[in-house]
């Protein structure tokens, strides 16, 4: 038993090593001068230099892209999870003729390829004149994060005592109210997980980012991070100093919330 | 009486609660998908608007057919698809068997397994896209040192382009197989396995006779969840390679983006979006005939 767990614990930091050390090299890379960057073979360790920070915020515009990821990102979490709670409530708690097809069905639509979509969507953003806006790229975002969201709030929802809700209805409260005043309050970490997880895919969403927003001015950072182009070279340096920025956020949340995350994404995938 | 009305109360409230719910999904995902195939049946290029959007039944897809293009594309999709899908699930298992054992700094090392996991998918991209470069990058720094004229660009040669697409997607979603894994071992009795120890039973006849059968809903379901995201990679080929060199990577999802939206072949694209939701379609039911029985009795619950 004693050697089975030796050997894990080694694979387990093969597969740390893994999974770190290519980051790893990007952030060492961010830290370098335009010669270090560029010297063959490579210059391993960074003298430590903000350089290419300074460039990427100055010159390429960092900061706006920043600002409308946050915009997105923060958008869309909170639309779908105001639909999300709704709806998971509905399906976890009151009795709903063909509940196993809806929830069959938000499942489908998490599968959908997105090429499928893109076409449509894009027509009929564009008759609605909402490419290049936020509302424009929010809306497939809610519609994609619906399912996952609904997911994992059902199974969270499902766990709660019903005495809870019936205690409070016998106090005075309605259906509604119960949900607001006591299951919420209640299930506030399955709602604080389900939005981590909404969070981090329209941060990261690029697909539809791309179509939709053409117009620098609205464009998301992972649209920033793709197009970045220098004159003359790959600036590959301000790609390592924005893709940092991009990602330390997330790398923040998964070491702070890696409990919660884990139990929601196999919340939605493993309870289904 | 008082209760039926309740009950009917009770429906009202559970319809309005999920309408807001089901009407975007039936607007912007369900909707869509019929309207694609509405596209298709027409000639609608972008950038002529005069030409109007006449109605050609199905040519764009007799054009489809004879399209060598798209067909090597659906190719490398099936290759990605196959490829990517079972590297990641056979990985993710490894990383689930090492994650469920208990020891110290488990939970720094689940964390940190998710880290590419978490990253955007555009950076991992130009992430590994410097690192495969043919002069500045790691893996040839690694491979050759200073012998420079040993350097390859990588991403300019067909298989290794493929290659390398694979091994960034695998780097990338493993962790993901890996967590569902890792959910179905632990709703596994550890006593169990121990039983089987006092008995005498060795490590691989452990894993091969009592591991593996009980966690095999769980592998189902990382199969089918990484089948169908592999099947949408995109940002990994925009960013590293634009489908090239020579359509080696131009998988279904970028080229009918290109053909859509680069091109502004607006009927052409969708005909190629449309094979592309048949062939998932395809794909799903025949996943669903193997494995859905199992999964469909977790759903009733």
């Amino acid at each position: 038993m004693r050697r089975g767990h030796l050997i894990a614990a080694l694979a387990a930091g093969g597969f740390c090593l893994l999974a770190l050390a290519p980051f790893a090299w990007l952030v060492l890379t961010s830290f370098k001068t335009q010669l270090e960057v560029t010297a063959i073979p490579p210059t391993p360790w960074p003298g430590g230099s903000l350089e290419f920070y300074r460039s990427a915020l100055s010159r390429y515009g960092l900061m706006h892209f920043v600002l409308n990821s946050l915009i997105v990102a923060g958008g869309t979490t909170a639309c779908t999870l105001c639909l999300g709670v709704g709806a998971a409530y509905a399906l976890a708690r009151l009795r709903m003729p063909g509940r196993p097809w809806l929830m069959g069905a938000l499942l489908l639509v998490s599968m959908f390829p997105q090429i499928s979509l893109a076409g449509p969507i894009w027509r009929m953003l564009q008759a609605a004149g909402w490419l290049n806006t936020y509302q424009g790229l929010i809306i497939p975002y809610v519609t994609l994060t619906l399912p996952l969201a609904v997911w994992i709030l059902t199974s969270y929802f499902s766990e709660l005592p019903r005495e809870l809700e019936e205690a409070a209805m016998l106090d005075g409260c309605g259906r509604l109210g119960a949900l607001v005043r006591v299951i919420l309050p209640l299930a506030g970490p399955g709602v604080f997980t389900a939005a981590i997880l909404v969070f981090i895919y329209a941060w990261n969403e690029f697909f539809f980012a791309l179509l939709i927003m053409t117009r620098r001015a609205v464009q998301t950072l992972p649209v920033g991070i793709a197009l970045f182009q220098g004159q003359f070279t790959m600036p590959w340096g301000e790609i390592a100093a924005a893709s940092t920025v991009a990602t330390a956020p997330l790398v923040a949340l998964v070491f702070i919330f890696q409990r919660r995350i884990v139990s929601g994404l196999s919340a939605g995938a493993v309870k289904g | 009486m008082a209760l039926t009305a309740t009950r009917r109360g009770e429906r009202l409230l559970a319809w309005g609660l999920l309408l807001p719910c089901l009407a975007a999904v039936c607007a912007f995902a369900f909707w869509p998908i019929v309207y694609s195939f509405v596209l298709s049946l027409h000639r609608i290029v972008l950038g002529l608007p005069g030409l109007g959007e006449p109605f050609i039944g199905l040519g764009n897809y007799a054009r489809l057919l004879a399209d060598p293009t798209a067909r090597s594309s659906a190719a490398v999709t099936l290759v990605f698809v196959a490829v990517s899908t079972l590297l990641e699930v056979a990985l993710g298992t490894l990383m689930a068997l090492a994650l469920d054992k208990s020891f110290r700094g488990r939970g720094l090392v689940r964390a940190a397994v998710l880290v590419p996991w978490a990253i955007p998918t555009v950076v991992a991209s130009q992430m590994w896209r410097f690192i495969l470069n043919d002069r500045y990058g790691l893996l040839n720094w690694l491979l050759f040192g200073d012998q420079v004229a040993s350097y390859r660009a990588w991403l300019a040669e067909p298989g290794w382009a493929l290659a390398a697409i694979i091994s960034a997607d695998v780097w990338k979603t493993s962790a993901f197989a890996a967590l569902i894994v890792l959910a179905g071992l632990q709703t596994i009795p550890r006593e169990i396995n121990e039983a089987a120890a006092l008995d005498g039973a060795g490590p691989w006849q452990r894993f091969r006779h009592l591991t593996l059968p009980l966690v095999l809903p769980a592998l189902a379901v990382a199969l089918v969840f990484r089948t169908m995201d592999a099947f949408r990679v995109f940002d990994l080929v925009f960013v590293m390679t634009q489908g090239g060199p020579a359509n080696a990577t131009n998988v279904l999802q970028f080229y009918g983006y290109k053909k859509m939206f680069a091109e502004g072949f607006m009927g052409y694209g969708s005909a190629v979006s449309v094979m592309v939701f048949v062939m998932v379609l395809a794909v799903s039911l025949l996943y669903l005939r193997l494995v859905g029985r199992r999964l469909l009795r977790g759903e009733e619950r």
